[in-house]
């Protein structure tokens, strides 16, 4: 790695225990859409999936932040820029304190040591010819940790008894199809944990897994949350989100619409969208029947983002100087510090 | 009479090494029209090949045995011969992901007037009228009937494969997780507009999922499955308020809800192979309340409320508070 | 916490192949499971062992003159003798050595040219894909035959060459499904995740790719092989083999160029077409075998085969 980096996240490490883990601002992350011959002939502007188009937000140590949001609203695409995985065009990230936005191939190992993401599929995200201690120490080879095969042996074992594989010894030599879905999850999550990161990026972690295993692997990330990891939680299930996470972000057409403590957001939505969002999230008690404000069509395609605000063509509540002012994140009046809102009504 | 009677139901796999295993193991219940039953479960549980059975769609590595009364009609009587007259005219299914199966190379118009054609429900320009009626009937636009299906968005496609299920004007829709894959917004479109449909066109509605609240919130009786059994069944108030299953307890529990202020739980171990037979009742290694009867016997259905019914051990306690 | 597998399999579908615990355990499985390939395996290597214990295992010398010219078979000779009085089945013994060395050497180069560029361009694609898949296609079709008359007759006919010569004709098919196999395992989770990892490439394509390859690449270098014995046996039977070595088409052309049909020796020619036949479809059976083993498992067949079956209901006591 360049000296200079060295030397940034060295002065970095005394830093102050409560500067943000993550910090970022106005990322901006597009792709762009493939156009035919013609169309590269006739000289037509090039058209972009907008997929993050603005989004700032902190991430401290022993936090976690789920992002939520429905589909093509650009949670999985923030994560992964954040990652360092997808190029952003624009913006800053800053992984303590250090600016990471430019940072080119090279120097970017180091890095995914600090960084870890959970995947999405437990049935996918293993390598079926490897046994389980051969994916928990592969990365540690990768990386160069651990001097000796005693070594990496014992701190292979030991994240399999982080994440409540015991007997660690016994897990260590299954196979992948030997596992159930919960189970090969936690070999996924201690995989990353062997490397000791700071950040964990959780891609809907538990979305594949039955209900009843759930619980299990969340307060799993609780835990280690506690420890002092400070976690990205991307989900589509607000109910999850509002049980595990310390603060919510949701996400809208490229944008964060809103953002506060998890009660908060739950309990008193500011901005349109998280209202209808949660009114038809279904409840669990039959005798609980939220009036659901079913939004009418479907979210837009992000190559056409709506001028103004971006929700303005499906919001109940929208007024014509909404086709106009694209609002930023503010407090509105009726919340508490720190939940903020995108929306000119509040 | 009661429109679809399940009685006893059990399927068996051959499995290929030798031996079976035991899928359905005497599943039973009955809808009326109009009425809408939730089958629940997790991965494995038997509700999908529960359904699958009903349409007679199993696998030729599949054994049935038990009765499916349609109207009084056992419909499996002898296998596909009886099941094919009725099989999309009466009960027709939504499968999961159906959303991924339409045909790419065909209009969605002419995919939902082929099953009319093909049972001779109507034809010609008279069935295509109808393929747009009933696209118009789910929320889309007529006009998407000359439309290919990698032109719809997910839900749209949805929507699209839920109208050819009702094609042929069937009495029974079985849905196997319909909005799994989908958005909660367009999740919940979805929901409305099957318990429209089911009020509307008076059509009894069998969902199955593993979506305890998606459940709740759409059918008013529900059968939780676990092991290719029924561990309770019952008006989902009751299931939830007063549940008489530790199972269907702790599944609810289990579930998080958005201003349930109680923790979240797991539970622990995982569901038994069904290749050999269970001794006992098949919850009972991971269940908080098992006592001395529940691993030696075999706990039977047994009435709890009205229309309620469960089984398991606890019931017969006089002391049993439903915790 | 148990560990057995979950048996929440939908009906119908069956898990993906199983991984091998032991090195070359997918062919020891093949073999063991598919009695096909288990005919052929013997076959292939019932000739290996008869070229490697040639001088052994011959009656008699190679060059040793037994008899006269076209000698018949009898009892000494169980068939016969050639042109040169030589007994058959010695020189069939050493034709082997010949034929199968060919055969197996050239497949090692096409196996290796093919799957190093199957490889490079399944895993980096792009550019690198696009300008290797057009020098696959140029190889493609340049014709077998007139190709190898031409490059014999301009380097000189000696067995390198050969070998060099049919391993450059056969490298193409294995670059194809070795690219195509590679693209899609490069798409799989876990290898995005290695590279999320911080993995190099080198680490990905040996530790996760390769060992998903190795099999249809094992599949089709059996088949490969098949086709380079042909291919020798027909550049030896045009005259562009190595003079200085007996192989199967040599012997074959020997028997065309001095005249064995008009002197009814079919003993010349019938035995070296058989011993070229045998191994090739050995060869054949064993790979084909591989190939069906390793298609896609997935049957979902929930609207396949209606043909399930209906048992009685027996009284609650007997289930």
């Amino acid at each position: 790695m360049k000296p200079s980096v060295a030397a940034g996240l060295a002065a970095q490490a005394s830093a102050d225990a409560r500067a943000p883990l993550l910090d970022v601002s106005d990322l901006q992350t597009r792709y762009p859409v493939r156009r035919g011959i013609a169309a590269a002939i006739a000289r037509r502007p090039r058209r972009f999936v907008r997929a993050v188009d603005g989004v700032s937000f902190s991430l401290f140590p022993g936090e976690l932040l789920a992002l939520v949001g429905e589909s093509g609203c650009g949670k999985t695409t923030t994560a992964l820029s954040v990652l360092k995985l997808v190029v952003a065009q624009d913006g800053t990230i800053r992984f303590k304190g250090q600016d990471i936005t430019r940072l080119r191939h090279r120097d970017l190992r180091p890095l995914r040591r600090r960084m870890q993401l959970i995947y999405q599929d437990p049935y996918e995200s293993l390598d079926p010819r490897f046994r389980v201690r051969q994916t928990v120490e592969e990365p540690l080879i990768i990386h160069r940790i651990g001097g000796s095969r005693a070594e990496r042996r014992r701190r292979v074992l030991d994240a399999l008894a982080r994440v409540e594989l015991s007997p660690p010894e016994l897990y260590a030599e299954r196979y992948p199809h030997e596992l159930s879905g919960g189970q090969r999850q936690r070999v996924a999550i201690a995989s990353s944990l062997v490397l000791e990161p700071e950040l964990l990026v959780a891609d809907e972690p538990v979305s594949m897994l039955d209900v009843s295993v759930r619980a299990g692997i969340l307060s799993l990330l609780d835990g280690l949350r506690r420890s002092g990891l400070g976690t990205l939680m991307i989900t589509h299930d607000l109910s999850t989100a509002a049980h595990f996470a310390d603060r919510i972000a949701v996400m809208y057409l490229g944008r964060i619409v809103e953002e506060g403590p998890a009660r908060e957001v739950v309990h008193n939505p500011q901005h349109p969208y998280t209202k209808a969002l949660l009114s038809v999230v279904p409840k669990r008690d039959p005798r609980v029947r939220t009036k659901p404000q079913v939004l009418k069509g479907e979210t837009p395609d992000p190559v056409q983002i709506p001028r103004g605000c971006r929700f303005h063509p499906r919001c109940p509540v929208a007024e014509p100087r909404c086709r106009t002012i694209d609002p930023t994140l503010h407090r509105g009046a009726k919340s508490v510090e720190r939940h903020l809102a995108a929306c000119v009504l509040i | 009479m009661t429109l679809l009677e399940v009685r006893d139901l059990h399927v068996w796999f051959d499995l290929p090494h030798g031996g079976e295993l035991h899928a359905v193991q005497g599943v039973g219940f009955e809808v009326d029209p109009g009425q809408r039953l939730g089958l629940v479960g997790e991965s494995g549980c038997g509700k999908t090949t529960t359904i699958l059975a009903l349409m007679g769609l199993l696998p030729g590595n599949a054994t049935v045995a038990g009765s499916v009364l349609l109207d009084g009609e056992d419909i499996l009587a002898v296998g596909e011969d009886t099941v094919r007259p009725h099989r999309w005219k009466d009960v027709a299914m939504v499968f999961q992901g159906a959303m991924n199966a339409l045909n790419p190379v065909r209009t969605v118009g002419d995919q939902i007037v082929e099953p009319m054609e093909l049972h001779g429900i109507a034809e010609g320009e008279a069935a295509r009228r109808s393929a747009r009626e009933l696209l118009e009937m789910v929320g889309i636009p007529g006009s998407g009937a000359s439309r290919y299906p990698h032109e719809f968005s997910g839900g749209m496609r949805q929507r699209a494969a839920l109208a050819m299920a009702l094609a042929c004007q069937p009495q029974v829709l079985l849905a196997d997780e319909p909005t799994t894959a989908l958005d909660v917004m367009v999740q919940a479109q979805i929901l409305e507009m099957l318990v429209a449909l089911s009020t509307e066109l008076n059509l009894a509605l069998i969902l199955v999922t593993h979506d305890l609240p998606v459940v709740a919130q759409v059918c008013e009786r529900a059968a939780v499955m676990y092991a290719g059994r029924i561990a309770e069944a019952g008006p989902v108030d009751a299931l939830y308020h007063d549940p008489r299953h530790p199972y269907t307890r702790l599944l609810f529990a289990a579930t998080p809800d958005l201003h349930g202020e109680r923790d979240v739980v797991s539970i622990p171990g995982t569901p038994p192979r069904l290749d050999r037979p269970i001794v006992g009742c098949p919850f009972q290694p991971r269940c908080d309340r098992a006592f001395e009867p529940c691993p030696v016997e075999r706990p039977e259905l047994m009435g709890v409320g009205s229309n309620h019914i469960a089984a398991c051990h606890l019931n017969t306690v006089a002391a049993w508070n439903g915790a | 916490m148990s560990t057995a597998p979950i048996l929440g399999l939908e009906p119908g579908v069956t898990a993906d192949v199983v991984p091998a615990r032991r090195k070359g355990g997918f062919v020891w499985q093949v073999i063991r499971e598919r009695p096909v390939a288990a005919v052929g395996a013997s076959v292939v290597l019932a000739f290996v062992l008869i070229a490697v214990l040639a001088p052994v295992l011959a009656p008699y010398g190679l060059h040793e003159r037994v008899g006269p010219v076209y000698g018949r078979p009898s009892r000494q000779h169980l068939l016969g003798l050639d042109d040169g009085g030589i007994d058959m089945i010695t020189l069939l013994m050493y034709g082997a050595r010949t034929s199968l060395l060919v055969g197996f050497a050239a497949t090692l180069v096409a196996g290796v040219i093919g799957g190093g560029i199957g490889i490079l361009a399944g895993y980096f694609g792009g550019a690198v894909d696009a300008v290797l898949m057009r020098v696959t296609d140029y190889f493609l079709v340049i014709p077998d035959v007139p190709f190898m008359i031409v490059v014999a007759a301009l380097w000189g006919p000696s067995l390198t060459h050969i070998i060099l010569v049919i391993g450059l004709l056969l490298w193409t098919t294995t670059a194809r499904i070795v690219r195509s196999q590679v693209k899609s395992i490069r798409e799989r989770v876990y290898v995005k995740r290695a590279g999320a990892m911080g993995a190099g490439h080198a680490r990905i394509v040996l530790r996760h790719i390769l060992p998903q390859v190795a099999p249809i690449l094992v599949a089709n270098v059996v088949l490969t092989i098949a086709v380079a014995i042909f291919d020798e046996t027909a550049l030896s039977f045009l005259g562009l083999g190595d003079p200085s070595k007996i192989s199967w088409g040599k012997i074959i052309e020997n028997a065309f160029q001095r005249t064995a049909l008009s002197s009814g020796a079919w003993w010349a020619i019938v035995p070296a077409g058989i011993c070229v036949a045998l191994p090739i479809l050995g060869c054949t059976l064993v790979g084909q075998a591989m190939e069906d083993a390793l298609n896609p498992r997935l049957r979902v067949s929930h609207l396949g085969a209606r043909k399930f079956r209906v048992r009685a209901m027996v009284a609650k006591g007997e289930l």
